[in-house]
């Protein structure tokens, strides 16, 4: 049997739509809380999200950590609340296109940390015990990769 | 990045210095990683920089392929605010001095 893959997001003349169905929007409103607890705590799984500057300079480093993480911490949840604010809406403008594909692809980063996702693909296996949590990766890749091809430049 | 085929790891000096301007002394590198998508640092990279889809393309898969890529240079305050606007897209960026 042959699936048609769905397109979650579209380019119209309207601008960028979304085509969630209400599980899918519940599954990302749900991560978008579950990201905004996390991002106030120092769990390791972060650390992708504020990386190092200066690899060769620590103490750079240390200043640019300084400037930047609060900075960063606002966008990534401004990024957040953007995504709530549009979770129903049926077309996205600009800002908030950049919004989703932020915050999605921090969420993906937070998972693919815990996951420790490697490029060698492997065989998804449904009764692994980490099974739901690569599913969800998985789909968060499609979802983002559906806005690249969405949002133009 | 993902998703890919299996490909041997192999970490050289960027070799794709056609961006880099022997006069500015920083350069701004952006790592291999296995999380982000391809086509998502393909499209941070146009967004950004303004580069051409096949530049963007290209840088992207020196990232790939090479481990890393330089993706912009200037003075040091512009190469820091490029290595931020990258951090807050999710990329895995540093700057380093040109040698």
């Amino acid at each position: 049997m042959a699936f048609r893959t769905p397109r979650l997001v579209r380019r119209s003349r309207h601008g960028v739509e979304l085509h969630l169905s209400s599980d899918e929007r519940r599954l990302v409103s749900t991560l978008i809380g579950e990201m905004r607890d996390l991002l106030g705590t120092d769990d390791p799984s972060l650390r992708r999200l504020f990386p190092t500057a200066y690899h060769e300079d620590p103490d750079r480093d240390a200043e640019y950590q300084i400037l930047a993480r609060n900075e960063l911490l606002d966008r990534r949840l401004h990024a957040l609340d953007a995504i709530e604010a549009s979770l129903d809406a049926k077309s996205l403008t600009p800002d908030q296109v950049s919004a989703w594909m932020q915050g999605v692809n921090q969420i993906r980063l937070v998972l693919g940390t815990r996951l420790e996702m490697t490029e060698d693909e492997d065989e998804f296996d449904p009764d692994a015990p980490d099974a739901p949590a690569r599913a969800v990766y998985a789909y968060l890749g499609y979802l983002l990769d559906q806005f690249v091809d969405a949002a133009g430049v | 990045m993902s998703p890919v085929a299996p490909a041997p790891v192999e970490v050289d000096e960027p070799t794709s210095d056609t961006f880099a301007d022997p006069d500015l002394p920083w350069v701004v590198i952006v790592w291999n990683d296995p999380i982000n998508l391809m086509s998502y640092v393909a499209w941070v990279f146009q967004k950004l920089f303004g580069y051409s889809k096949e530049k963007a393309n290209q840088l992207m898969m020196d990232v790939h392929h090479k481990g890393k890529a330089v993706v912009s240079n200037g003075p040091r305050e512009k190469a820091e605010l490029d290595v931020f606007r990258l951090h807050e897209h999710g990329l895995w960026a540093t700057m380093q001095q040109d040698k």
